[in-house]
């Protein structure tokens, strides 16, 4: 079943067409990969997908309900978790405040509920060991090194337990045992029932964890199919490679 | 050196349950909240002890400013929006007031005091649209926004009063009975009670999820949204909360000078004053703004009052004094005094690692297995 959809995206900016009637379509349970160089309109992609861009045309439809330009609060409610490329925390709130920032109440009831109250509290500290950043918890955010705030964020999107998570870039930046760190916390999650789509130029990475491979190219989908039809495909290649 | 990692690892996992249960943490809590009382108390009996009409008048206005401040810090604090209208909210419930005195005809006393609250309600409620608007735009644009507001909030004050006044001023009762140096008392802990009001709201919005999510506001709005966070109903709520309490504060003001005019109760300082009182104490921190104006305003008043026969040098020195604060402490006084106070709570735990490296027995091969683990998360 198809979990999120995209059909027919169309965003300009200005002059320039950042996607172009798009679509493409992530299947329940799977991690599937998508990559392209830079420019083809991953991230812009993902901004519409989350809420975080309004769309020209087309339509963005996540467990057959129709989201399309639905705000990014009632997006991430809706069960869809992302992070960004360039990593985004709340860097003078300290690890275990920024876990909590996630598990949202509507603004009244929010007042009347600690935010460290002990459930919650609980399931913030287990995942903070999932990602191996228990001990840091009481520091600020903003003085973790980059591949830990990349953990932090990924975290603290776990934790209102989203149904399918787009990752953008997330080995970006980060060294390899961390690398193999994330591909096997992917795998976990993956196997306990969460999607996952992820935007991703290393093509290791992406090659050794996605089922599925899409690419794009110019604000649009060239090719899908399983990591090694992606790598044969010449239409692929001369993307990457040039016309 | 990778063993000493380790086994200093485990050590601070070790001070960490410590921490959470032992006597250290009891001490801490209980002393911290001793330190409270006894600061309560010192507040309450301040005027016994200094009751001269000159003494109890500068205290009674680093109160209600402490007070207007700690407002104005939920919101701006908390956000990271700085409002630089502020003093509209104060000015509007000076004015409500003194309408609510003129037109219920509510006599001298005590019983001015009781609709205190009421104009407080007033300015939360124009706080409203005033917030939906200005809350469209962020950073500096809503700064200009806000003073903007401000001085249109000054023109009505003159111009929707013709009814009570021509000139824009209007007087509340005076209360007569209360005569030489008891005359300051009742102002004194209305004020204080207010300031009570302000640090538990403060200390309750700051404590709840609802706060955290103002908190991340501040830090990344857009993120926040990302979260989950309703952001837009998060910042009108702050705004009108704080407007709320810089109003009350407003209306004993208002009540305790008993003549007001619009450059007086809309006054662009007060709206500098509250900033800088929030940037001198911590700004975003619960005790920092309180701090920041029981200082500012008491030496300012203090200024004024001694230095005045000397010419108005009272500005210079003042100006100094805010000059020496910002290049000492620049996040302010509360931040800064923290961080040392972590740092050397750091520097002693350290050393004391090192001491009970050398008495505990090894660590149990399970213990370094799940640091080994740990470490390949964390040192990257």
């Amino acid at each position: 079943m198809s979990l999120l959809d995209a059909q027919g995206i169309s965003k300009s900016f200005g002059g320039i067409h950042a996607l172009d009637t798009c679509s493409i379509s992530v299947e329940q349970g799977t991690i599937t990969g998508l990559i392209g160089p830079n420019g083809s309109g991953k991230t812009t992609l993902f901004n519409v997908m989350t809420g975080y861009e309004r769309v020209d045309s087309g339509q963005v439809r996540f467990k057959e309900q129709a989201i399309t330009n639905a705000p990014p609060d009632k997006v991430f409610r809706l069960g869809i978790g992302r992070t960004f490329q360039l990593t985004r925390i709340f860097p003078r709130l300290t690890v275990l405040e920024n876990m909590h920032v996630a598990v949202q109440r509507n603004s009244l009831k929010g007042l009347f509920s600690r935010w460290s109250s002990a459930h919650e509290q609980k399931s913030a500290l287990e995942l903070l060991d999932f990602v191996g950043l228990t001990s840091l918890k009481n520091l600020p955010a903003g003085n973790l090194s980059y591949g830990q705030k990349k953990l932090l964020e990924f975290a603290f999107v776990l934790i209102a337990e989203p149904q399918v998570i787009l990752l953008d870039e997330p080995a970006g930046g980060i060294n390899p045992t961390m690398i193999n760190y994330l591909t096997e916390r992917i795998r976990t999650l993956n196997q306990r029932g969460v999607t996952f789509l992820i935007v991703e130029h290393n093509m290791e990475f992406v090659m050794g964890l996605c089922d599925k491979v899409m690419v794009m190219h110019r604000g649009a989908k060239i090719a899908e199919g399983s990591p090694a039809e992606v790598r044969a495909n010449p239409t692929v290649l001369e993307a990457y490679l040039g016309d | 050196m990778r063993m000493f990692k380790e086994t200093s690892l485990i050590f601070s996992r070790q001070l960490d349950r410590v921490e959470t249960l032992g006597r250290y943490t009891i001490v801490r809590r209980y002393g911290k909240m001793v330190g409270l009382l006894a600061l309560l108390a010192i507040a309450i009996v301040f005027p016994l002890v200094f009751s001269n009409s000159e003494e109890t008048g500068i205290a009674l206005f680093a109160l209600i400013f402490a007070a207007a401040v700690t407002g104005w810090n939920i919101f701006s604090g908390y956000t990271g929006y700085i409002s630089l209208g502020h003093a509209a909210y104060f000015g509007t419930g000076a004015y409500a007031l003194a309408i609510i005195c003129q037109v219920w005809n509510v006599p001298a006393g005590y019983t001015p005091f009781l609709f205190v609250p009421v104009a407080g309600l007033v300015a939360a409620v124009l706080a409203v649209p005033v917030g939906w608007i200005a809350l469209r735009v962020r950073r500096h644009t809503f700064v200009v926004i806000t003073i903007a507001i401000f001085f249109i909030f000054q023109l009505l004050a003159i111009n929707l009063t013709e009814q009570y006044t021509t000139t824009g001023s209007l007087n509340l009762p005076i209360p007569v009975d209360w005569t030489g140096d008891f005359y300051n008392i009742p102002f004194y802990y209305a004020s204080l009670i207010l300031l009570l009001v302000a640090i538990a709201i403060s200390w309750w919005v700051r404590n709840s999820k609802y706060g955290l999510g103002l908190l991340a506001i501040r830090d990344d709005e857009d993120r926040a949204l990302g979260l989950g966070v309703k952001t837009v109903p998060s910042k009108l709520a702050a705004f009108v909360i704080s407007a709320f309490i810089v109003g009350m504060a407003g209306a004993i003001w208002a009540y305790y000078v008993f003549v007001i005019y619009p450059p007086t109760a809309f006054d662009a300082t007060f709206d500098v004053a509250f900033v800088l009182m929030a940037f001198l104490g911590g700004v975003g921190t619960i005790s920092g703004p309180i701090l920041g104006a029981l200082l500012l305003e008491s030496t300012q008043q203090y200024f004024t009052s001694v230095l005045t026969q000397n010419g108005g040098y009272y500005l210079i020195a003042y100006g100094a004094l805010f000059l020496a604060v910002i290049l000492l402490l620049p996040r302010g006084i509360i931040p800064t005094l923290s961080e040392r106070w972590a740092r050397y709570q750091v520097s002693r735990h350290q050393s004391l690692q090192e001491h009970d490296a050398i008495v505990t027995a090894l660590p149990t091969p399970d213990g370094v297995a799940e640091n080994v683990e740990r470490k390949e998360g964390i040192n990257l």
